[in-house]
């Protein structure tokens, strides 16, 4: 079982795209992991049939009983979030700012206050298109730690791919370059950057291609968009290379990309024959070799 | 007035709209400064000529061990609720990348063995541009939290440029990173795309926003392409559409290179007036 992670640094590149083309391609051959858990998207495309497994428990919110509370004050002192605030002389918590950190609790001699442990997601293994199953998780409203949301999507995909006897597990990544990111690459096989010719493209693959190499994972790239300006697409090329980063591919810009969204479907549905349904088949194919 | 520029998805048009916005606003003689929060992936200086004018390093404060008094009680280990420090029977194992700041662990120490100190986790840029004072968060390669230093950037651009309309260009997703950058606002507008992906992450940042009970509208970016869901879902949620930007090849183009669009697209700059128009009918701009 090998693992291949899909990351973009900048959103929009055409990452979950691309994740849901190859999930379609691999078919049962696959376990499909979305760690995109801030604004999931994959199950548009594959068809998720959103098959509830579990919920997600994480962190802890503080909760003062009102009646016991004397209105002391000492939690107040001491939250550095500001989450504490005073309403008609009574101590309250703001949820939002809370970080869970159980300061207040442990000042407070009333023991007023006690820690509840947070619910922040539910976790879902859900049949998709082509016989495949997919792991996938929303995320609640203001929640914290999506780093450990993904790890556990991940783990979950991993285990299954295992138990199931798959060759593959493919997992769309999260934006940026922090906890999130960070979480989705561990234990990575394989890193597929998607970037796209421009100048933010670049900027932000210079960027995630440093947290890439502070995991020593082995990376490769797509770029998209390539034709709207060939000279940064170029440049990109140029970077790869200083990088040692094989280039899989270069494809168009291409309202079929949208237009497959539009329909919710994958690239390979939408038109067979198109230019880029044949040029996403390669690709996948060197992906393959690549995950040997 | 302080207004953010938020998204669901990433790859919306935000750091378009931001830059392009601001620009525009300042042409037209008003004091306007524009914040990057996007910290994680910091972006609009590529479309802006610059001048940097100043540079803050960005802190977070963390413990750090002071071994003389400290009897390895073990406290600090069982006060800290993020595993962000371990008792050793030698010593004590702190993971600053765990840390919240706190401060539980160093103020509830009996014997005063942890101290907060100050560890480097980005920079605060600022810089001049040719019409507009711009300001940058940019976090550290590695650091995994970007919420400290969103809410520092966000206090800089407050006590530097209070008489200032301000605009923030926030991170993409619906977490902790976009609340930061959207709670202390007058006003958000969420940039949409009229996709399936759009419309999912569309619903997602306005229960957010809900949740933080804010004001916001909606522009729907690539409008003609796609199919309408976007805006059905606004009409019937009565959310505010401030404008449809035109589906056009040539504003990817020049996007591409870096450059501002509205001084070389009309249609674009039509749909930047719908904004201003919008915004001074929320709340008088100085």
């Amino acid at each position: 079982m090998r693992e291949v992670v899909i990351i973009s640094g900048k959103g929009g590149t055409g990452k979950t795209t691309l994740s849901a083309s190859f999930a379609y391609l691999a078919g049962d051959k696959a376990i499909i992991s979305d760690c995109d858990v801030d604004a999931a998207n994959m199950h548009l495309l594959l068809d998720a049939n959103f098959k509830k497994q579990e919920d997600f428990f994480s962190g802890e919110l503080a909760v003062i009983d009102e009646e016991i509370c004397t209105n002391c004050g000492n939690c107040f002192d001491v939250c550095r979030f500001d989450a504490i605030y005073v309403k008609d002389n009574q101590h309250y918590i703001d949820k939002i700012s809370c970080e869970g950190c159980h300061y207040c609790s442990r000042v407070c001699k009333q023991e007023a206050i006690t820690m509840q442990t947070q619910k922040i997601g539910d976790i879902y293994v859900s049949d998709i298109k082509n016989n495949s199953t997919m792991v996938h998780a929303k995320l609640g409203f203001g929640a914290e730690n999506s780093g450990k949301l993904v790890a556990k999507v991940k783990q979950k995909a991993k285990l299954m791919a295992l138990q199931k006897n798959r060759d593959y597990v493919i997992t769309d990544g999260s934006p940026g370059v922090g906890c999130p990111v960070i979480s989705s690459l561990s234990g990575a096989n394989l890193v597929l950057l998607v970037t796209e010719a421009t100048v933010s493209g670049l900027h932000d693959l210079k960027r995630v291609l440093q947290v890439v190499n502070n995991f020593k994972l082995k990376a490769v790239c797509i770029i998209n968009k390539y034709d709207l300006n060939k000279k940064m697409s170029q440049e990109i090329e140029n970077f790869l290379k200083v990088e040692n980063i094989e280039l899989i591919s270069k494809l168009p810009y291409d309202e079929t990309f949208t237009k497959a969204l539009a329909k919710t479907q994958t690239i390979l549905e939408f038109d067979k024959n198109s230019q880029l349904a044949n040029l996403v088949t390669q690709s996948w194919i060197k992906i393959k070799e690549q995950l040997k | 007035m302080k207004l953010t520029i938020a998204s669901g998805k990433g790859g919306t048009g935000k750091t378009t709209i931001s830059t392009n916005l601001t620009s525009l606003i300042a042409d037209m003689g008003k004091n306007i400064v524009l914040t990057d929060l996007d910290v994680e992936e910091p972006n609009s200086a590529l479309f802006l000529q610059t001048k940097l004018s100043n540079t803050k390093i960005s802190n977070k404060i963390v413990p750090t061990w002071e071994s003389n008094d400290c009897t390895l009680c073990g406290k600090c280990a069982k006060n800290c609720n993020f595993n962000a420090i371990v008792a050793m029977p030698n010593e004590i194992l702190i993971f600053p990348e765990l840390c919240h700041s706190c401060y539980a662990c160093s103020e509830l120490c009996p014997t005063n063995s942890l101290l907060m100190k100050p560890t480097r986790i980005g920079e605060i840029k600022e810089f001049e541009t040719k019409n507009f004072p711009f300001i940058e968060g940019r976090l550290d390669l590695g650091q995994e939290m970007a919420v400290p230093l969103i809410s520092q950037s966000i206090r800089y651009t407050k006590e530097k440029y209070k008489n200032h309309i301000m605009i923030f260009d926030a991170p993409p997703g619906t977490s902790c990173p976009v609340i930061e950058a959207s709670r202390g606002s007058d006003f958000v507008i969420l940039v949409t795309e009229s996709t399936p992906f759009g419309l999912n992450d569309l619903k997602l940042a306005v229960e957010t926003m809900r949740v933080l009970d804010k004001n916001f509208g909606v522009i729907i970016n690539r409008y003609g392409i796609g199919e309408i869901s976007v805006e059905e879902y606004c009409l019937k949620e009565n959310i505010p559409i401030i404008t449809k930007v035109k589906n056009d090849k040539n504003i990817a183009k020049l996007y591409s290179k870096g450059e501002l669009i509205y001084k070389q697209i009309d249609h674009f700059k039509n749909s930047l007036d719908e904004i201003i128009t919008f915004i001074g009918d929320i709340k008088c701009v100085k």
